[in-house]
């Protein structure tokens, strides 16, 4: 790994829900131009670990740094932090009211002051690499899912964030729009955009993964390139896990 | 936030010592710049020219506590009213809010119907609903027709409020996500019984706020049926007014008013905090 900070790390972080400890001392680094992806069953506490990084929900122990800076202080400046961070959720969450191209601009327009024209100008052009410049005008609920998938991915980079947080984009998504879903973040991720994602895309992961990390009830449990931890895993709970995914068919 | 197995690390402890300070200290800066406002207002309004003539017409004290048992008895009539015309009008405005959502052509007397009613009755002034009701209707001399101010005046604003409510309840119903019909349908659940255990219940917490925004205005408008010779809080006061030239029976009604409305705000506030926390994922947004 080079010697700058990494972009993204993540040391002893807890979180509660009430009395129930759904994170249980996560650590986990994601170097610049990495991809790394985190796996583990439903319930694990992935989207949790997301909603921490994007300070959606406030940790109850440990510090996540993004570029070396402390996100975590109660000091910092929660605005600030969010618009270096770019998050696609699971279920796309599009403003309804707004044409494709107006949720692109959004946030170039009001939170970075970009002008409009140069804005739309920008977002267009990115939605042409995703093969949607003809969807602009479109309001969302008239789009495919996968269609809305890739609107809501062109919409997080569209500020050109340093980390790009995926949790679990394909799962609500046929089989046979996941597949262009993925092939846009595999492009992503070879034009070197910095990437965290939960996944249950096995293959996937083997294929784009730089590192894959295995979360099992709150902990990393087993982290590494992802030939070890897909194809020769340590510990008995992570051979279990994908021991299910291939039953499951989706390895 | 304890765990048998879980210590909190001295970062953490900072944290949570840093975040209790910044609390303390905001209630600190709220405390005191409500105490110099209060103050300041209080110098500016006493040291007014003419304040010794206003406060003897408008707050006489004592003459306040003597009316106000005089005036609470009228407020009784008032929130009598106001209770039984709240009832009517969620009745009647749901039932036109549903009429408005009926699809098919046969139900088209019934739709257009509902949407002439809103329209009438939204448009119409209330006073004049108001004189029509309480003053035209006993005119027909008609056996059935009741002759009771108070009775006159709550069916008056049952007419005119049920409209208006209608049409929030149509909003809410339209707020919903169409994806919740469709799901809804899907599962085999008829145009009715998904409007009663999917749409509505959805509509109705989405437009709670306004709803309760509606009734404490209904809870002002009760007041007008003293216009139809109703002995109400206001018209108590009237009388009293009328005797002395003094004001404060006005005030001490209006304030009484207030008073009624101020929990009907707090229910609102309470009642979509509750929905929220309960419904939403949480989290700091
Ligand atoms: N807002 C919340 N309130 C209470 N419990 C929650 C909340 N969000 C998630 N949880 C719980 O936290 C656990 C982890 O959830 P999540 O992070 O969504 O898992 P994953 O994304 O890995 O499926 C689950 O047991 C879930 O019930
Ligand atoms: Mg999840």
């Amino acid at each position: 790994m080079s010697a700058s900070p990494p972009v993204l790390s993540i040391e002893g972080v807890v979180k509660f829900f009430g009395e129930h400890q759904v994170l249980r001392g996560v650590d986990l680094e994601v170097a610049e131009h990495q991809v790394v992806t985190v796996i583990g069953s439903s319930g694990s506490g992935k989207s949790t670990l997301m909603r921490c990084v994007n300070l959606l929900e406030v940790v109850d122990d440990g510090v996540i740094t993004l570029d070396g800076e402390d996100i975590t202080d109660p000091r910092a400046d929660v605005d600030r932090i969010r618009r270096r961070i770019g998050v696609v959720f699971q279920a796309y969450n599009l403003f309804p009211h707004m044409t494709v191209l107006d949720n692109i601009t959004l946030a170039p327009r009001v939170v970075h002051g970009l002008p409009r024209d140069q804005a739309a100008e920008q977002a267009l052009d990115l939605l042409d690499r995703v093969g949607l410049r003809d969807k602009a005008g479109e309001y969302p609920d008239r789009l495919s899912g996968g269609q809305q998938q890739r609107a809501a991915i062109v919409r997080a980079l569209a500020t050109d964030p340093r980390l790009l947080l995926l949790d679990e984009v394909t799962s609500a998504l046929d089989p046979e729009l996941v597949g262009e879903v993925l092939r846009l973040v595999r492009e992503l991720a070879e034009q070197g955009v910095t990437i965290l994602m939960a996944t249950h895309e096995m293959g996937f992961a083997r294929q784009v993964a730089d590192r894959v990390c295995f979360l099992d009830q709150g902990a990393v449990l087993e982290q590494g390139p992802p030939e070890q931890v897909l194809g020769d895993p340590v510990e008995p709970r992570t051979r279990q896990f994908l021991a299910r995914i291939i039953d499951a068919g989706r390895l | 936030m304890s765990s048998p197995l879980y210590e909190p690390s001295p970062l953490e402890l900072e944290r949570r010592a840093y975040r209790r300070s910044r609390a303390r200290r905001s209630t600190v800066v709220a405390l005191l710049s409500t105490l110099i406002f209060a103050v300041v207002a209080y110098l500016t309004v006493t040291n007014a020219p003419g304040w010794e003539r206003t406060k003897a017409t408008f707050f006489d004290v004592s003459y306040g506590w003597e009316v106000l048992p005089s005036i609470l008895e009228g407020l009784w009539l008032n929130i009598r009213v106001l209770v039984v015309a709240a009832v009517c009008v969620v009745v009647v405005a749901l039932a036109l809010a549903l009429l408005r959502t009926l699809r098919g052509p046969i139900f088209l007397p019934l739709r257009l119907l509902a949407t002439v009613y809103t329209d009438l009755f939204r448009g119409m002034p209330l006073l004049i609903v108001l004189y029509l009701v309480g003053l035209g209707l006993p005119a027909l001399r008609l056996d059935w027709i009741p002759t009771q101010a108070a009775v006159l005046g709550t069916i008056a604003l049952v007419l005119t409020y049920s409209a208006y409510v209608a049409e929030v309840f149509r909003a809410g119903i339209e707020a919903v996500h169409p994806s919740q019909r469709a799901a809804a349908r899907s599962l085999g659940l008829t145009h009715r019984q998904t409007m009663r255990m999917v749409v509505l219940p959805q509509a109705v917490r989405k437009v709670t706020p306004p709803l309760l925004n509606d009734f404490v205005a209904l809870q002002k408008d009760v007041g007008l049926i003293s216009v139809l010779g109703a002995v109400d809080a206001i018209r108590r006061a009237q009388i009293e007014v009328s005797q002395t030239f003094n004001f404060t029976p006005y005030v001490v009604a209006g304030l009484l008013f207030v008073l009624l409305a101020v929990p009907s705000a707090r229910i609102a506030d309470w009642v979509s905090n509750r929905a929220a926390r309960r419904q939403q994922a949480g989290g700091l947004v």
